[in-house]
């Protein structure tokens, strides 16, 4: 019955996805508050028994997806985009942020796919169903996610060692 | 030694450690004659575990109380509702009441369906109406059939009061109240020890044929509501107990399903 206290509940999960999703904590927390609001709207269009965190990210992936477009329209671009701006490279946050960098240059929609797998655990399903796709382009786009984080790390690692040798 | 043939797919599952047991060594035998594919999957499942030492620590970050807000108002769809029944009833008539009602509710548990929107306006008109001395209704029960005739045409559906003498219940009479869904029926019965109980009638969104009794409570006003077929019904009192309220609520669902 209390869809609220189970919004609440969910709100951590979406803040992690969030912040993966598009980088910096004030916009991610941007993007949540917007989909609680949505969702809340909403909430008379949820189908009670279903399962409440796949609408709920259904939900989020639309929003972003909007404000990405409100906000981006050279998104497909961001595929090829060079590295703009150099890390302040210090210490033990290092590795993460290398690895917050080659998430954020991943194409969006690759990224949400790698994010709901690996992250929320959701089943390929469920990710389809959160993101209205076939499961053959879930998989296909899973598949392509991590071959370009891997390279990227990869080439980081090349780099920083050629740094180190210079 | 025949090949098995494992699908780009199966190595990403692999990596997820979600095939079952048999794929999952074919996956194992395949990768073992392939090291540069073995050490592929192997880095793909050391990204996740470095995204989830990255991101996990989020959750157990204090959610921003601003994230909460949009959960502690009522939706717009419940708002706009509450909104037409306090014109309805009018805020001056309704302010007392109201506000007690408004108080005395739970910020925490906001409303989920439109059955509780209705139970918590037919609450609302409870407290408004029932304590009425001089003007507790707009037409009374010496003009019964007027009172049914006149709320059946303006509801566009064919009404009945109950009779809930057996009960204990005798009726005061009834008015008509604006909606979100068009007018709505008010009836009110009384006791013989003065207690009053009121029964809101409104017309339903089609689809939701018929639910079983349901409860809620607003404030001191106790409410079953319940649809039957196109007509959705919330029965209130502040005065008596559940168990004797549910008993009134049954006699109502009897006489109107004879």
């Amino acid at each position: 019955m209390n869809e609220a206290q189970r919004l609440v509940d969910l709100i951590p999960r979406l803040r992690r996805y969030a912040r993966a999703l598009v980088g910096d904590r004030a916009s991610a927390d941007d993007l949540v508050q917007d989909t609680l609001e949505r969702a809340w709207a909403k909430l008379h269009l949820y189908r009670r028994g279903t399962d409440l965190r796949a609408w709920l990210f259904t939900v989020m992936h639309n929003v972003h997806v909007n404000r990405v477009r409100a906000t981006r329209p050279t998104d497909m671009l961001e595929d090829e985009m060079p590295e703009l701006a150099q890390r302040a490279a210090q210490g033990d946050g290092l590795l993460v942020r290398d690895l917050e960098r080659a998430i954020a240059r991943l194409p969006a929609e690759q990224r949400a796919v790698l994010l709901l797998v690996t992250l929320e655990e959701m089943s390929y399903e469920e990710v389809a169903r959160a993101l209205a796709i076939p499961i053959g382009t879930v998989m296909s786009r899973l598949s392509r996610a991590r071959e370009k984080l891997r390279l990227m790390m990869l080439g980081q690692s090349a780099a920083a060692k050629l740094k180190v040798v210079k | 030694m025949s090949e098995v043939q494992i699908t780009e797919s199966e190595l990403q599952a692999y990596a997820d450690g979600r095939l079952d047991l048999q794929r999952s060594a074919a996956v194992e035998a395949w990768l073992a004659a392939r090291p540069d594919q073995a050490e592929r999957v192997e880095e793909y499942r050391r990204i996740t575990e470095e995204l989830r030492a990255a991101y996990d620590p989020v959750l157990q970050e204090p959610v921003p109380e601003r994230l909460m807000q949009p959960l502690s108002t009522q939706p717009r769809w419940a708002r706009y509702a509450a909104v037409a029944a306090w014109m309805a009833l009018g805020i001056a008539i309704g302010g007392v009441a109201g506000w007690h009602l408004h108080e005395a509710r739970p910020t925490a548990a906001p409303i989920a369906d439109l059955g509780a929107v209705m139970a918590r306006r037919a609450a609302v008109a409870h407290a408004t109406y029932s304590p009425e001395v001089r003007h507790p209704v707009e037409v009374g029960a010496d003009q019964e059939a007027h009172l049914v005739a006149w709320l059946s045409k303006r509801l566009g559906a064919p009404l009945r009061a109950p009779k809930l003498e057996a009960v204990g219940y005798n009726l005061v009479g009834g008015r008509l109240l604006p909606g979100d869904n068009g007018p709505v029926a008010h009836f009110m019965y009384q006791c013989n020890q003065g207690t009053r109980v009121t029964l809101y009638v409104r017309t339903e969104v089609a689809g939701n044929r018929e639910t079983a009794f349901r409860y809620a409570k607003e404030g001191n006003v106790r409410v079953f509501y319940w649809v039957d077929r196109k007509l959705g019904y919330a029965l209130s009192s502040a005065d008596i107990t559940k168990d004797d309220l549910f008993k009134v609520a049954n006699a109502v669902y009897q006489q109107l399903n004879p």
